[in-house]
């Protein structure tokens, strides 16, 4: 129920308790309700994480940001656990280290990280990505859109099996390059009910098997795909992409230094919508809404995602 | 939701939509078509296009005699009940049901669901405002408000959904003919007297035309030059074929605007503009009364320059020099003359990420929702007046010539002209068409893709045939995105509202005609 100042008829807020937890030995008191994750910031306490995002439900998909809680006999997902009082964490206990070493190698030994930003986690924790031998042969062209339930290839034990398959090119807006999905579901959960309510992309096939995709792996403008890129704001990898973003980069010409990001507000409907317009040399080449705008949260329509080139049109 | 496709027309809003939905609220849609937003709704009222005031009148004799109205909330913050009771009065169930071609049950639960939350909104779009009684149907609407209390409260609003990103904004400035600058009277002498000493200018004292009335005064020869900033009449008026023929009969046209327009190649001299919203600084306003600003990402090409340095470099020419004001300093001049506006400062909008007025002073935090005085002890300032209105059914009558209601509309991925939404490749883009139910294309004898006629009172056009099952028999689509290749203004009625102004985009009486004698 929703209290009110009557006088002013603005909502009050019921009064949030507070809960202390201990991170690495210091104490650190938090609002009831918030995560480990929120506790480990406020803290100061770096933690890395790919599956979770500010706007979207946390799905523990990827295990990055586990930390020791006493008591646990399993270490714990930081970005879904809530706090509770008296919560002895350990972020960075040999248990800790070790576990998201190997959740960083075998990630980085399957799946293209070079745009995920785990670099620097990687050499912190000795994550070495080539030791379960070289690559193993790429996927042809949907070929791992046909893999059966079930149905799994014989390891030959001498390289690392990976997602690698040829980049997807099937529309003018964006692109998908599942050789750098990690499987995190963000973009299954911004595409679902956490944003666009859309469904047009979900998990297909089990295991290593197991892919996004759209229904019976159509391309995208045959699939329900409304094209708000809502599915590429929130990928961690930058295995979706803007189609400007994509070919900048295969021309070598993508240059973030020399980005400018201006925050303004969309030129179509009248909901206010923020965008960051990321300009390189006086062209607009992405935009982007930020997380923290109460309008978007971060989210955009097809128009204002992709709806600018019209300011920088050129006559035919 | 009312009159409004907002999952397509305005999704980011729609999310929030989808949030409250996702928390257990309610919807009730009602459009004429069973639109993309209407398959979200727990009920759709599919009603009969220009008949809103009968439903809304139903809907309020419903809440009336159920015993469900708000009689605390009448009694101490409204005035009229009385001769709005009496009004309703004839709209039973039934007879309302006749008319708008909703069964009486739905019109019963939305009644008795609606005076019954605890919270609850009513949504509208142009489904509402683009009709000749615009203002009428409104009022129907801000009366259910009334019945119940659902105004002025946290959760519980009137809420029209404007269609551009500073439709809004335009308003509050004083881009309307009867208004100075934060909805403050031309005609009231105090206020005028307030402009003329800090401009320095004698102002005119009488309001001036709104669009509609400033073509019926070129049509008919009293207004003879116009000066036309980033709008695009000659395709987007209503009857465009007539509007052309007023702009071509003009002594002299002036069009600045950041395309090469219609309308622009029409004109005697035209002014490259900047994007206001990416290549200048300044402000805008959403629907929900926030001023946000908008800042300068990059130059803008060749010869555009933003629309202020335009106007200053005209005000030169006429020998007046205004200076060269930055956008902020011209903002600062407006928060001195606009109270609602005066505690918005550049540094308070970046900070706060946008305003909603009024906001009266540096320590306002902004009006969360409007109306609440509706809601303090005593109210603050007048009643709230109930005002009864009458059915009046679109201009454009059907007819055995006219048998069958064309409706406008927007897609998702393109917006009104298409001066701006054509210069994307969107994948979900078809060729414009004409939108039929299966039912009528079966009995007009036409195949889905298969090109056919369309003829209004006022002109013909030739467009591709698309199925929709969310039509009815007797309901045709179409969008205005297209004007180069179907002109879907040539066929609208320019019949307007006499207060808004607005003309009936959405109520057309046509008839379709096969070109081909076997379907394609």
């Amino acid at each position: 129920m929703t209290t009110f100042d009557t006088t002013t008829w603005t909502r009050i807020e019921p009064p949030a308790r507070k809960v202390k937890v201990s991170i690495d030995g210091e104490d650190v008191i938090v609002t009831e309700g918030a995560t480990v994750l929120d506790a480990c910031r406020q803290a100061g306490v770096d933690t890395p994480t790919l599956c979770y995002g500010d706007t979207l439900t946390p799905v523990n998909a990827c295990r990055v940001c586990v930390v020791e809680v006493e008591g646990s006999r399993a270490l714990v997902p930081a970005c879904s656990r809530e706090a509770e009082g008296g919560m002895e964490i350990s972020t960075d206990s040999n248990r800790v280290r070790k576990s998201r070493q190997l959740v960083l190698e075998l990630l980085g030994s399957s799946v293209n990280l070079k745009l995920a930003g785990m670099k620097h986690w990687m050499d912190r924790y000795d994550a070495d990505a080539g030791r379960f031998g070289p690559p193993g042969e790429p996927a042809g062209a949907g070929e791992r859109d046909q893999a059966q339930p079930g149905h799994h290839h014989d390891v030959d034990g001498a390289t690392a099996a990976t997602v690698t398959e040829p980049p997807r090119i099937d529309n003018a807006l964006y692109m998908r390059d599942y050789a750098k999905c990690i499987l995190c579901y963000k973009c299954v959960e911004a595409c679902g009910e956490d944003a666009q309510n859309t469904f047009a992309i979900a998990v297909a096939g089990r295991g290593f098997e197991a892919r996004i995709s759209t229904e019976f792996a159509v391309e995208l403008p045959d699939s329900a795909c409304v094209f708000c890129g809502n599915c590429i704001g929130v990928c961690p990898t930058g295995a979706l992409m803007p189609m400007t973003e994509w070919t900048m980069r295969q021309a070598g010409t993508w240059n973030e230094e020399e980005q400018t990001i201006t925050r303004t507000v969309c030129s179509f409907c009248g909901v206010g919508c923020n965008l960051e317009l990321h300009v390189q040399d006086n062209k607009v080449v992405k935009a982007t809404s930020p997380e923290d705008h109460s309008v978007t949260s971060g989210h955009l329509c097809i128009k204002g995602r992709f709806g600018w080139e019209h300011i920088q049109s050129v006559d035919d | 939701m009312w009159g409004s496709n907002a999952r397509n027309a305005h999704p980011i809003f729609f999310h929030h939509v989808l949030k409250g939905l996702r928390n257990g609220a309610r919807m009730f849609t009602v459009d004429p078509r069973r639109s993309e937003t209407a398959q979200w709704a727990d009920v759709w009222l599919g009603i009969d296009v220009g008949t809103d005031i009968p439903l809304a009148n139903a809907i309020g004799r419903e809440i009336i005699h159920a015993g469900l109205t708000n009689d605390e909330f009448i009694e101490r913050a409204t005035i009229g009940f009385e001769d709005y009771q009496t009004s309703v009065e004839p709209w039973t169930l039934d007879v309302a049901s006749d008319v708008t071609g909703v069964p009486a049950e739905a019109i019963r639960q939305l009644a008795h669901e609606y005076a019954r939350a605890p919270t609850a909104q009513l949504c509208w779009t142009l489904g509402i405002t683009e009709h000749h009684n615009a203002t009428d149907n409104v009022l129907s609407l801000i009366n259910l408000s009334l019945l119940t209390g659902h105004v002025g409260r946290y959760g519980s609003g009137l809420v029209p959904v404007r269609g551009q990103n500073n439709v809004q904004g335009g308003g509050d400035m004083g881009a309307l003919p009867n208004k100075y600058p934060g909805f403050q009277d031309v005609e009231n002498d105090e206020i005028r007297l307030k402009f003329e000493t800090s401009w320095g200018s004698p102002l005119p004292a009488q309001n001036g035309w709104h669009l509609s009335q400033m073509f019926e005064a070129m049509d008919k020869g009293q207004m003879r030059s116009l000066y036309v900033i980033g709008e695009n009449p000659a395709q987007s008026e209503a009857d465009v074929s007539h509007a052309i023929d007023v702009l071509n009969r003009l002594d002299f046209m002036v069009v600045q605007d950041i395309f090469m327009t219609k309308t622009a190649e029409l004109a005697d001299v035209v002014f490259p503009a900047a994007a206001g919203w990416a290549e200048t600084d300044g402000t805008v306003t959403s629907s929900e009364r926030r001023v946000q600003l908008v800042r300068k990402a990059l130059d803008p090409p060749g010869e555009a320059r933003d629309d202020s340095d335009i106007i200053l470099d005209l005000a030169r020419a006429m020998g007046h020099d205004w200076g060269n004001p930055t956008a902020e300093q011209v903002w600062d001049e407006l928060r001195s003359l606009s109270p609602m506006h005066a505690g918005m400062s550049y540094k308070r909008l970046d900070e706060l990420g946008g305003i909603q007025w009024p906001c009266p002073d540096e320590n306002h935090p902004g009006e969360l929702f409007l109306h609440s005085r509706l809601w303090s002890d005593p109210i603050g300032g007048p009643p709230a007046p109930f005002t009864p209105v009458e059915h009046s059914p679109p201009l454009d009558e059907l007819s055995e010539d006219y048998p069958i209601r064309l409706t406008t509309g927007r897609r998702l991925d393109s917006y009104n002209t298409g001066v701006q939404s054509i210069g994307y490749t969107s994948p979900i883009r078809d060729e414009e068409t004409i939108d039929l139910s299966p039912e009528d294309g079966e009995m007009l004898g036409v195949g889905e893709g298969e090109l056919v006629r369309i003829v209004s009172r006022r002109g013909v056009i030739e467009a591709p045939v698309r199925f929709d099952r969310g039509l009815r028999a007797g309901l045709a689509f179409m969008t205005p995105h297209f004007p180069d290749e179907v002109d879907t203004n040539q066929l609208t009625a320019d019949a307007w509202d006499p207060k808004s102004g607005t003309a009936e985009f959405k109520a057309t009486a046509i008839r379709i005609e096969r070109i081909s004698e076997t379907v394609s």
